[in-house]
């Protein structure tokens, strides 16, 4: 082949490397979120964002939502960082499960575990007299450690065991106690795993949807839930869009000051482990049995009832999936199908869109790759909700108009999972040592065939996790699914659940408790898929 | 010497402000090994990677067989590497990194498998194909490289450093292998390190580089015997430098007999260390003015006898001004 031939070749296959992503964010996310901004600063006319400031409700709402976070993540950092100190000390198969199964409960469908919550709380009579939980801050409270549990195990875990162990043997051999040592040598260590662990648990917190939505009850309101309720209950789009802008500022302002912290967080060289000694048994029991009631029990309570006939134990709830409820416009079997024919595109879509944008994050020039590590991050700091409402405002004309179409749920969903596949990806492709690259280029690849024969094949094992968190977060999507069309072809699983949850009464509470058992067990499946494509020391999420 | 098939002219590489390598001259003949000598940070590994086009040249330019090629990428030159580490592929087998450069250059699959058997064969890995590489040796995985590396036919074989991570027992044994696949493979090589043991057996011609710059190439003992300047004395490892009548010369470590007191013209100094090396002995000693000197004597004296040394003024490096 002639070299003109070739290089052209090349500029294709570059060009084709940035369009694809960048157009596929730009038409998805950026222009929907640019309407919600044209239209909540006073573009649309009507209420803006200015007038938000003069509410006093409004500003209670972005009080509580404030406030409700950093409780959040103060809680879930009390009770996951002792969990951490556990994790961090098993022996590496050990941590491998432990990891496994705390990762479980942080995928679930938000939908899911508010229900599982509810019921933990009719089942134990907190539901009503002095302790009270339902609809009180507390039941918010207990469902966000519950989720974020995995992000403070996993994230500051991992890190805890890679830090050299000499060094608190060195500060004990100079005379300190195990709690000096522990303050003075290994708490300053810790501190940027615990940052950027505090910071996901915020921002998770600051955009938590459906736990405030069903938990809360209808007088507690977040910036979310009173998004989607001026938007979907009232449909005043303007105020929606002035309080998407809140959320959105706020949003960008937390993404700026954790990449801040991130920046500053320094080389650890991987230590030597030759001595590990074990937790306490007490400390141990203790820390184990927290985390098996805050994470076992919701989980047990929700198998319980889907099995519990009333008067015995039976798959009642389970065969009266098939039938079409009165509250919903299809069987919960079929919401359940089209949820894994969406999960199956979504997830497609975005392996497609993430492996094309990792590899421009790893190999484009800077400018650029800042440019898509920034753009593709901002979907998982933006609230699915303001996703979901700004493609509702935005795609509603020709060329443009998905509002109709069955492609806008895969397409909504793919956006989610997108940053999961770049986070799981860059860091991979990252270890790849240079030298392959220049190994290959001297054996006669270029650039792009060296791409392909080694980021590739290495990435793949990044790529199956990136997939499987894309598939879960995909079948567990409420946020933004719930902002577009209800017909009986879009009817996802979690919407249902919704809506089963949402009707008064016990009559439908078994099957929805069935039906969170199936999303359930099809949840854990990715988590497997995960967990065994994982190696032993990523870890992201 | 026949037209060189490989030169580099007026070669320089730039790190930002820093100058890595500096207006280096370079011919290779076909078949020849030429080792680069020099301290770490001298710019021969730069060099060799800006040969191997994974480094842009600043200036300069590479000729093959009277063809320009600095402008190609590293895919499209005639060259084969030998990384430091070995970069191979951890996610192929022995077979599959062997048959890497084959594959980039469409060959078949029949006679892909015949050469890469060949080579392990050569290097003597024979029946290795299907091993992980992850499971190699030091050795073993140097080996592989090495014959990745060979088997797309490359005419010159660039090796950077491959024998620092390697025990000394492994160094000695490929030190003598390495000579011999080349020869068998009829391919020319340019070797980069900063052992000048390694540079003398692994090379034809030996060239020292020092901060940046080319400063003499010549078969080793040529240039071992007559350093140009104290510069290239240094790094050939020659450390007995002194500030004669005549000015600076260098006493080379074979230069000095122990004699008896009453001889004329003796350097006299006391024995600080001495090193059993087998058949002699790497012995430190101290002048009475103080200064250090370094020899190999054949016979050891005791620690702390005071000795009269003669010096061969043929066995002294004088340089030209």
């Amino acid at each position: 082949m002639n070299q003109r031939a070739r290089i052209g070749r090349r500029a294709i296959g570059g060009a084709v490397l940035v369009v694809v992503p960048a157009v596929f964010i730009a038409v998805f996310f950026g222009y929907p979120i640019a309407t919600v901004l044209w239209r909540g600063l006073g573009g649309g006319g009507g209420e803006t964002f200015l007038d938000l400031a003069e509410s006093s409700r409004q500003r209670d709402i972005v009080w509580f939502t404030l406030w409700q976070a950093v409780a959040s993540t103060a809680l879930t950092l009390v009770v996951g960082l002792p969990a951490a100190s556990i994790v961090a000390r098993l022996p590496p198969r050990r941590q491998r499960l432990v990891r496994a199964l705390v990762t479980v409960p942080f995928v679930l469908p938000t939908v899911l575990v508010a229900g599982a919550f509810t019921e933990v709380f009719a089942v134990t009579g907190l539901d009503e007299g002095a302790l009270r939980l339902r609809h009180t801050v507390w039941a918010i409270l207990i469902a966000h450690v519950f989720f974020n549990y995995a992000v403070v195990v996993r994230t500051v875990g991992a890190f805890w065991s890679g830090l050299d162990h000499r060094m608190e043997e060195a500060a004990r051999s100079l005379g300190a106690t195990a709690w000096a040592a522990f303050r003075e040598v290994t708490l300053p260590r810790l501190r940027p795993a615990i940052a950027s662990a505090a910071a996901i648990v915020f921002l998770f917190s600051f955009t938590s949807f459906g736990v405030v939505l069903i938990l809360g009850g209808p007088r507690r309101a977040t910036l979310e839930t009173e998004i989607y309720r001026q938007a979907v209950t009232r449909t005043d789009l303007e105020t929606a869009a002035a309080l998407a802008v809140v959320q959105l500022v706020a949003v960008l302002a937390l993404v700026v000051v954790s990449t801040r912290l991130e920046r500053r967080r320094p080389i650890v060289g991987r230590g030597a482990r030759l001595s590990r000694r074990a937790a306490s048994p007490v400390w141990r029991w203790v820390n184990l049995g927290i985390g098996f009631v805050l994470l076992g029990g919701p989980i047990g309570v929700l198998m319980e009832r889907s099995f519990s006939t009333g008067d015995g134990y039976g798959f009642d709830h389970y065969r009266a999936l098939a039938e079409r409820a009165p509250q919903l416009p299809a069987p919960a079997t079929t919401a359940l199908a089209n949820s894994i024919v969406f999960a199956v595109t979504a997830t497609a879509m975005a392996v497609l869109v993430g492996l094309l944008a990792s590899l421009v994050v790893v190999h484009g020039r800077r400018g650029l790759a800042r440019v898509f590590d920034l753009g593709l991050t901002l979907p998982l700091g933006t609230s699915a909700v303001t996703i979901g409402f700004g493609m509702l405002i935005a795609l509603d004309e020709p060329p443009l108009d998905l509002r109709t179409s069955w492609w806008i749920i895969p397409i909504a969903h793919a956006l989610v999972g997108v940053p999961f596949v770049v986070r799981t990806m860059v860091p991979v492709l990252r270890a790849i040592d240079p030298a392959l690259h220049e190994a290959a280029g001297v054996l006669g690849a270029s650039p792009a065939r060296a791409r392909r024969e080694i980021d590739l094949p290495i990435g793949l094992r990044g790529l199956v996790v990136g997939a499987g968190f894309a598939f879960a977060v995909s079948l567990g999507e409420f946020g933004a699914t719930s902002f577009l069309p209800r017909r009986p072809e879009n009817l996802t699983a979690p919407v249902a659940l919704f809506r089963l949850l949402s009707t008064p009464g016990d009559l439908l509470r078994g099957q929805a408790m069935a039906l969170a058992v199936v999303l359930m067990v099809l949840v854990a499946a990715a988590v497997l898929v995960i967990e065994s494509a994982r190696g032993s020391d990523e870890g992201v999420f | 010497m026949a037209d060189p098939m490989l030169q580099v002219r007026e070669a320089e590489v730039r790190f930002g402000e820093l100058r890595a390598v500096r207006a280096v001259d370079l011919d290779l003949a076909a078949g020849e090994r030429l080792a680069l000598l020099g301290p770490s940070g001298c710019g021969k590994s730069s060099l060799l990677r800006a040969i191997a086009g994974l480094e842009p040249l600043a200036a300069g330019s590479i000729f093959v067989d009277g063809e320009p090629i600095g402008h190609l990428p590293p895919e499209r030159r005639p060259f084969g590497l030998m990384f430091q580490d070995h970069a191979l592929f951890p996610h192929r087998t022995v077979g599959q990194n062997v048959e890497f450069g084959l594959r980039m250059d469409g060959v078949d699959p029949a006679p892909r498998t015949a050469r890469v058997g060949e080579l392990l064969e050569l290097v003597g890995l024979a029946g290795f194909e299907r091993r992980a590489v992850t499971t190699l040796s030091g050795g073993e995985a140097q080996r592989v490289a090495l014959a990745r590396a060979l088997a797309p036919g490359p005419q010159v074989l660039l090796l950077d450093e491959p024998l620092g991570s390697l025990d000394r027992h492994l160094r000695d044994r490929l030190i003598g292998e390495l000579p011999e696949v080349l020869d068998a493979t009829g391919t020319a090589a340019i070797h980069v390190t900063h052992d000048h043991d390694e540079a003398f057996a692994l090379g034809d011609r030996v060239g020292v580089m020092e901060g940046g710059r080319l400063h003499q190439t010549g078969p080793p003992g040529e240039v071992w015997a007559a350093p140009r300047s104290l510069t290239v004395a240094r790094v050939l490892g020659h450390t007995n430098v002194v500030d004669g009548p005549d000015g600076v010369v260098v006493w080379r470590p074979d230069a000095a007999t122990v004699v008896n007191a009453d001889e004329a013209d003796t350097v006299e100094a006391v024995v600080e260390r001495v090193h059993f090396r087998g058949v002699d002995h790497d012995v430190r000693l101290r002048t009475t003015d103080g200064r250090s000197l370094r020899f190999v004597l054949a016979a050891a004296p005791a620690l702390g006898e005071r000795v009269h040394l003669r010096i061969d003024p043929a066995r002294v490096i004088r340089f030209g001004d």
